[in-house]
């Protein structure tokens, strides 16, 4: 486990994500001069109150202006200096991808980006705040690692793995509360190597983010209902890949499914599927997460319903990725 | 008002006419390229790197030097020339510029060829990078420079409205931004393909301490520059100085013709376009004898 920050498990319960990071961060600047925060105008939504308590002047405000935040941060980190970037998801991937390819990756600069607001967790703001295209966008880029943290506490551990390598780190964690998958900190999280999260030798389901969470309970429910062992891996490092777990899962259960709240273009099916492909290992493959559509607008987890990438929409594949036919029951009603 | 002695003026045309040269040579080494924008802004380059910034060759990463960052990427013809001749690479490695295999391309890789300080060539970056590098600098208690040059045309893209903004919120006047004002874009003339006028009225609207020189003497040039250096040292609205300069300046068959914004030169056109820089040099001198003190 990475050093410095550290919390416990009634902070996961009272503290939303973005607070998570929040706290993770002050903490890192109360410690080390060199880092600094930057936003554009979403101090508050991205939660650096505790930053600008313990540090207004390294706070630095950009206004609504993603491009020049980027440009700023690459400055900065040139100078010697270690910028926190933080903004929603859709805009850190898109509004201001050139300079995030050019001034923070092309030149490998020591700036760590924090896309709050991943996936379909601003769910009610619509596609225009939706992010299903920026695992896609940022997987593509040289020198970035990209990281999905499932949790409060993986967040943390996330952001302490950012602080303590060098390079650029794009770090995609959801608006408000997460399902708290871990006790604590101390699991063993480590940069590139996937968490076996539920054991199991049927079938794997590879999942990040808030997917992983619904893919435990869905193997729970599999084992306990079907008698179905799934494995679940919690990829939560979208690059680089962990191909050995991937490897290891194709050869060992022979079927692979992936779950995310991203399209499935691009994002962790796709890393998933290429490793398999290149691996030569016979294996099925299903991937679960947003099929080329922009989302609906509603609350999270009923968009994850929706799109099935729940519990639910998780069982249901791996009963047709093991082609288990669940006989109709006429009576099913005088059974309750 | 500049200060310039006759015999400092007379050596920085000394240097910008070899570094012309070197530019001239360069494009016929490389194939072809960026004359038009490198020769326009080749004197901001030779006083910047022979007069103003606080750089050190034998330790290129000194963390307290000035900064120059080149957000018209694409000069990178004339800039190549300025950080080999300065020392900070061979000179020898400009005859790779352009060829497969090669550190340098048209656009500079900060982390193959020294001395560049940020890696441009797409539009519109420089600015914020500046910014970045700038406010740093008050963050850090450091009193270094940063200096940065755009072009006119590149001013199109919005980004650089947004680095302007943080500049002036932050009045970083340890930032001097210097705007390539050599009238010409890819398809024409600014004013024909996207107008820009009023310039500096739009730069001091958006706070800046605007100055506008001719860019292509090196008198005025350093005048303003001098002036910008003495605001700098309180954090105050940060000085654009809009250098006025002619596309291709010094070689007169090319000067302020957009189409010479890239282009290839023959065996022919190299012995002509030399003989033209003898005798713009020898009118440059002319005028340093005459304006220096």
């Amino acid at each position: 486990m990475a050093g410095g920050f550290v919390y416990n498990a009634v902070d996961q319960t009272e503290l939303s994500t973005a607070e998570i990071y929040g706290k993770a961060l002050a903490d890192i600047i109360m410690r080390d001069q060199k880092v600094v925060a930057i936003t554009a105008d979403l101090a508050k939504s991205t939660k650096l109150g505790d930053v600008l308590k313990v540090c207004p002047e390294r706070v630095i405000n950009v206004g609504i202006a993603e491009q020049d935040m980027f440009g700023v941060a690459a400055g900065m980190a040139r100078a010697g200096m270690i910028p926190f970037l933080s903004g929603f998801s859709a805009f850190t991937s898109m509004r201001a991808c050139d300079q995030l390819h050019t001034d923070i990756c092309y030149q490998n600069v020591n700036a760590k980006i924090i896309a709050t607001h991943a996936g379909t967790s601003f769910g009610q703001a619509g596609s225009t705040h939706h992010a299903i295209t920026d695992l896609a966008i940022t997987r593509a880029m040289p020198n970035l690692t990209v990281i999905v943290p499932a949790d409060g506490f993986e967040t943390a551990n996330a952001v302490n793995a950012a602080y303590d390598n060098f390079g650029p780190y794009y770090i995609r964690i959801n608006r408000g509360f997460d399902r708290v998958l871990y006790e604590n900190m101390d699991y063993g999280f480590e940069v590139g190597k996937a968490v076996e999260v539920h054991p199991g030798t049927d079938i794997t389901v590879i999942a990040c983010g808030s997917c992983v969470f619904q893919a435990r309970e869905a193997a729970k429910f599999l084992r306990n209902v079907d008698g179905i062992k799934v494995r679940v891996l919690n990829m939560h490092t979208i690059k680089p890949i962990d191909r050995d777990a991937v490897f290891k899962a194709a050869e060992e259960t022979g079927h692979i499914i992936t779950v995310e709240d991203h399209s499935v273009i691009g994002g962790l099916g796709s890393a998933v599927a290429e490793a398999v492909a290149e691996a030569g290992k016979l294996c099925t493959l299903k991937r679960l997460g947003h099929q080329d559509k922009f989302a609906p607008i509603g609350l999270h987890e009923d968009i994850m319903s929706e799109v099935g990438i729940d519990a639910n929409g998780i069982i249901a594949a791996v009963r047709e990725a093991l082609g288990i036919d669940f006989e109709e029951d006429d009576n099913w009603d005088d059974e309750v | 008002m500049h200060d310039l002695t006759k015999s400092e003026w007379l050596a920085l045309e000394k240097k910008a006419y070899e570094l012309r040269k070197l530019t001239l040579q360069t494009t016929v080494w490389a194939g072809s390229g960026h004359l038009g924008g490198g020769m326009s802004i080749l004197d901001l380059l030779t006083v910047l790197y022979h007069k103003y910034l606080n750089i050190r060759v034998e330790e290129p990463q000194w963390e307290d030097r000035d900064r120059f960052i080149l957000s018209k990427g694409h000069a990178a013809i004339a800039y190549a020339p300025v950080l080999c001749d300065k020392g900070f690479n061979p000179v020898e490695m400009l005859k790779t510029f352009n060829l497969s295999g090669s550190k340098m391309g048209m656009h500079l890789d900060s982390n193959k060829v020294v001395g560049v300080d940020a890696s441009t060539g797409s539009l519109g970056h420089g600015v914020s990078i500046a910014a970045g590098t700038a406010l740093a600098a008050k963050l850090m208690g450091k009193d270094y420079l940063t200096y940065v040059a755009t072009g006119d045309g590149e001013l199109g893209e919005g980004s650089n409205w947004e680095g302007f903004m943080t500049l002036n919120h932050y009045q970083l006047s340890n930032c001097i931004v210097f705007i390539d004002r050599n009238h010409c874009m890819i398809d024409g003339p600014t004013e024909d393909v996207m107008k820009l006028e009023p310039l500096a009225d739009k730069m001091t609207a958006f706070g800046f301490n605007t100055v506008t020189v001719d860019g292509n003497n090196i008198g005025e040039l350093c005048g303003a520059i001098d002036a910008a250096v003495e605001r700098s040292k309180e954090p105050c609205a940060p000085t654009c100085i809009i250098m006025d300069t002619k596309k291709g300046a010094g070689v007169k068959t090319i000067e302020g013709d957009y189409l010479w914004h890239y282009g290839a030169i023959d065996d022919a056109l190299f012995e002509k376009f030399n003989k033209e820089l003898s005798e713009d040099y020898k009118a440059r001198c002319e005028r340093a004898e005459k304006e220096g003190k």
